[in-house]
């Protein structure tokens, strides 16, 4: 169930400028470091001019919860967000094989995984991409994304759709290994 | 040691030999990193004999070295160095994208390569673990091919090592085409597709040593700094004044094509024949219309000056490019007699491809044009072809042949300098006054003459250290926010020069933050910026084995930017030799040189560079 003053994060592929100035806002916040592979969203590139922004897409149902053998992943009643409970978490990887987006990853120190928490309802992505006016990732209330913008994605899926609007298909299949 | 890993690797590619290095805080301190550290330990390794290293052969030393800086400044560089095929000094090249950050990252501050692989090759920077890999399956590829190649291959590899990791992101690479592989002294090294380091032609450099690619990935953070409060509030602080400039943010510099041309009358027309146009079909927002990205950028970039232009339909459907910029839209465009986006966009597709500078490599093309207007070249010298200017396909053809080196392609592909006097020797004419370059180096497009460009100093590619490069004109007086000693700042500390919206003082504060180092503006104009030019100036003096520049007789303007300018509302402008003399004596004494522009030994003893003064001692520079 979700419950007003849940927020949503908003991504429009097409407006990312590739800055990856998210993933600098994200580890900084929560590793107090630039360290962009421990970023809760990560910025893909596997054409140059593709770039994807990728993070937790808040499903209604998260796999991913249900999937993890000792109770880490919660969602967090006011954000909505999916929150890590560092404590129990393995890093066993189960709910990277759940998430239809393969979204999860390890923090690169090994111990546990990293998903968005959205900062606790004001994300620090969503900060800088907005005040550099990219408005790759803005923020909503809940019900004003729509449902079939949240439905999760791989990297690869999000760059297939993404490269086809911006290159079309005889020039996308040229330029990447699908 | 803060802001920096404080590992260097130093990697023979002859004998497959990896160490890692360090260096003590004080070289650090003084050098900084970048074109100020590669300078260093070019002189250290090769100063001795320098005259005779070649640049294109194994005793060479390439150096990839990102600086202090790097990864926390909004806006991502790595320099790219040696000794340069085009100068026969050194040339610090930046060039764009995530490749400093991710070898941070990876904990390495950078790359000194020597030797030469038996066998095509690359290398792998994968956190600590080094490796020489086997680039035959990519070596002849053009840009996009070979990009495509070692992004999913490392990925593959990166995902088969960790294979709970979850997905993996790309790595960062940088790579040569084939025009590189060719060793033709008019080579990039390439970043994405089209990102590049140009001038040096160290894309050649890496060809002579059998280098196709690096490739680096750090899943570390970036080395810790000093004062992480102050760094991420001046991240903050930097990037607000960076987001002011508003109209740098939507056109980046691909305007230039109009503006340098109707606007300020410095634009290269038909090989510098001409400098004003007023195509309005070339203005910015005719290319505009090809934009699928209106603002695209690389790591921690508040400006995002890059544009992504991609053609989906008529003759050139299927071409992907940044933008050219101003300097690809003036060298692959009005430079050739092209005066419509499109053309443009594909023929800096095609110079990107093919890993040729988009200034020398269009540059060339242009001396070419030129002499075949005037009857010097002829359609039997250029294998039939018929290179009128605008000829898109004819200038295609004779692309290929600079690439493949084949035929006049051999002559051109030894960039404007070399090839006039090879092609003057054969016909047996003077072709001096047809060439627009610097030390070797063709001049970015910038002309000096109607006083209106952001380079409207007589002496400021007459005096440079690093010849026609226009992100490192001269000055006088010399210090201050601009000329050689700042960019020496920034190619040093490493970051974007275009994405930084404050003054030096402000840099300094930041370097502060990250290394806990203090740094005063005084000393670095007065000691470290002017410590670095000296060894710039002197390896660029004793140049070598095939060109060497005379002090002073050298250090000029091109024959034609002596001429009156022919067209425009600045038609009959031109420069004026007395003041161009006083300015340039007067910079000389300004950076400690003598009348004749050799560093003087006092200078270089009192920047403890005492070697420098003995070995121009006896190379003769000293009556």
């Amino acid at each position: 169930m979700t419950q007003s003053g849940q927020v949503r994060m908003k991504r429009d592929y097409l407006l990312c400028s590739g800055c990856r100035r998210c993933e600098i806002a994200c580890s900084l916040f929560h590793d107090k470091r630039i360290w962009p592979e421990a970023s809760r969203v990560r910025v893909f590139m596997f054409i140059p001019g593709v770039e994807i922004p990728h993070l937790c897409f808040q499903c209604d149902n998260p796999k991913c919860v249900e999937a993890c053998p000792e109770g880490a992943l919660s969602v967090d009643g006011q954000t909505g967000a999916i929150i890590v409970d560092n404590g129990l978490c393995t890093a066993c990887g189960s709910c990277i094989d759940a998430c239809p987006g393969h979204v999860p990853h390890l923090h690169p120190d090994g111990s546990r995984i990293v998903i968005c928490d959205l900062c606790g309802g004001d994300p620090e992505c969503v900060k800088v991409c907005t005040d550099g006016k990219w408005d790759a990732l803005t923020l909503l209330q809940h019900d004003e994304v729509h449902p079939k913008e949240q439905q999760p994605e791989t990297p690869q899926e999000l760059t297939h759709r993404t490269g086809m609007l911006i290159l079309g298909e005889r020039t996308l299949k040229e330029v990447w290994d699908e | 040691m803060r802001g920096y890993a404080g590992k260097y690797l130093d990697i023979d590619l002859s004998s497959r030999e990896i160490k890692e290095r360090s260096f003590p805080d004080r070289l650090l301190r003084d050098y900084v990193g970048g074109r100020g550290l590669a300078t260093r330990i070019l002189w250290n390794r090769l100063g001795k004999r320098w005259e005779e290293v070649d640049p294109l052969g194994p005793e060479n030393i390439l150096l990839m070295l990102t600086g202090p800086l790097t990864g926390y400044f909004p806006g991502t560089k790595i320099c790219v160095s040696g000794k340069s095929p085009q100068c026969n000094g050194v040339v610090g090249s930046t060039i764009a994208g995530e490749f400093g950050a991710d070898l941070k990252c990876a904990g390495c501050d950078g790359l000194i390569i020597s030797g030469r692989a038996e066998k095509p090759c690359y290398i792998m920077v994968l956190d600590d673990q080094v490796e020489i890999k086997d680039a035959s399956p990519i070596w002849g590829r053009q840009a996009r091919e070979t990009f495509r190649y070692l992004n999913k291959r490392s990925i593959d590899e990166i995902k088969a090592k960790r294979p709970t990791y979850g997905e993996v992101k790309d790595p960062s690479i940088l790579y040569i085409g084939p025009a590189g592989e060719n060793a033709t002294r008019v080579a990039v090294v390439l970043a994405k597709y089209s990102h590049a380091a140009g001038y040096g032609g160290y894309g050649g450099v890496m060809g002579s040593k059998n280098l196709k690619a690096v490739v680096a990935k750090g899943f570390g953070p970036l080395p810790e700094v000093d004062d992480p409060e102050s760094m991420a509030a001046m991240h903050k602080s930097m990037s607000a004044k960076a987001y002011e400039r508003e109209q740098w943010r939507r056109w980046g510099t691909g305007g230039g094509g109009y503006y340098f041309g109707a606007g300020s009358s410095s634009e290269p027309i038909r090989n510098w024949q001409e400098e004003w146009h007023d195509n309005e079909a070339y203005s910015g927002d005719e290319f505009d219309k090809f934009w699928v990205k209106k603002y695209w950028g690389d790591f921690g970039c508040p400006v995002t000056c890059l544009k992504l232009a991609v053609l989906r339909s008529g003759k050139y459907d299927g071409t992907i490019c940044d933008n050219p910029d101003y300097e690809l839209q003036a060298f692959e465009g009005t430079n050739l007699g092209i005066f419509d986006p499109e053309t443009n966009i594909h023929f800096a597709q095609l110079i990107n491809e093919a890993g040729l500078c988009g200034i020398q490599g269009g540059a060339v093309l242009g001396l070419a044009g030129e002499l075949y207007q005037r009857g010097i070249l002829t359609s039997d010298d250029l294998q039939g072809i018929d290179l009128r200017w605008g000829n898109v396909e004819a200038f295609e053809r004779l692309l290929r042949l600079v690439v493949k080196r084949e035929a006049i392609g051999d002559v051109l592909a030894q960039g404007v300098y070399r090839a006039a006097r090879e092609i003057g020797r054969r016909k047996g004419v003077d072709l001096t006054n047809y060439v627009v370059q610097e030390k070797g180096m063709a001049i970015g497009g910038h002309g000096i003459r109607s006083g209106k460009d952001y380079i409207s100093n007589p002496i400021g590619f007459a005096c440079s250290t690093q010849g026609g490069d226009h992100g490192s004109a001269a000055r006088f007086p010399p210090v201050g926010d601009f000329g050689e000693l700042s960019a020496i700042l920034h190619d040093s500390a490493v970051y974007c020069a275009f994405a930084k919206s404050v003054d030096n003082d402000e840099i300094f504060q930041f370097y502060t933050a990250i290394t806990g180092w203090e740094q005063t503006s005084e000393e670095w104009y007065n000691k470290k910026a002017l410590r670095i030019l000296q060894l710039q100036r002197a390896m660029l003096l004793l140049g070598g084995p095939d060109v060497n520049w005379k002090p002073k007789i050298d250090d000029d303007n091109p024959p034609r930017f002596w001429e009156p300018l022919p067209s425009g509302p600045y038609a009959g402008k031109t420069l004026n030799r007395v003041s161009f003399e006083r300015t340039r004596a007067r910079y000389y004494r300004a950076v400690g040189w003598d009348k004749n522009g050799v560093p003087t030994p006092e200078t270089l003893t009192s920047l403890g560079l005492h070697s420098v003064d003995s070995k121009l001692k006896e190379a003769g520079f000293r009556k």
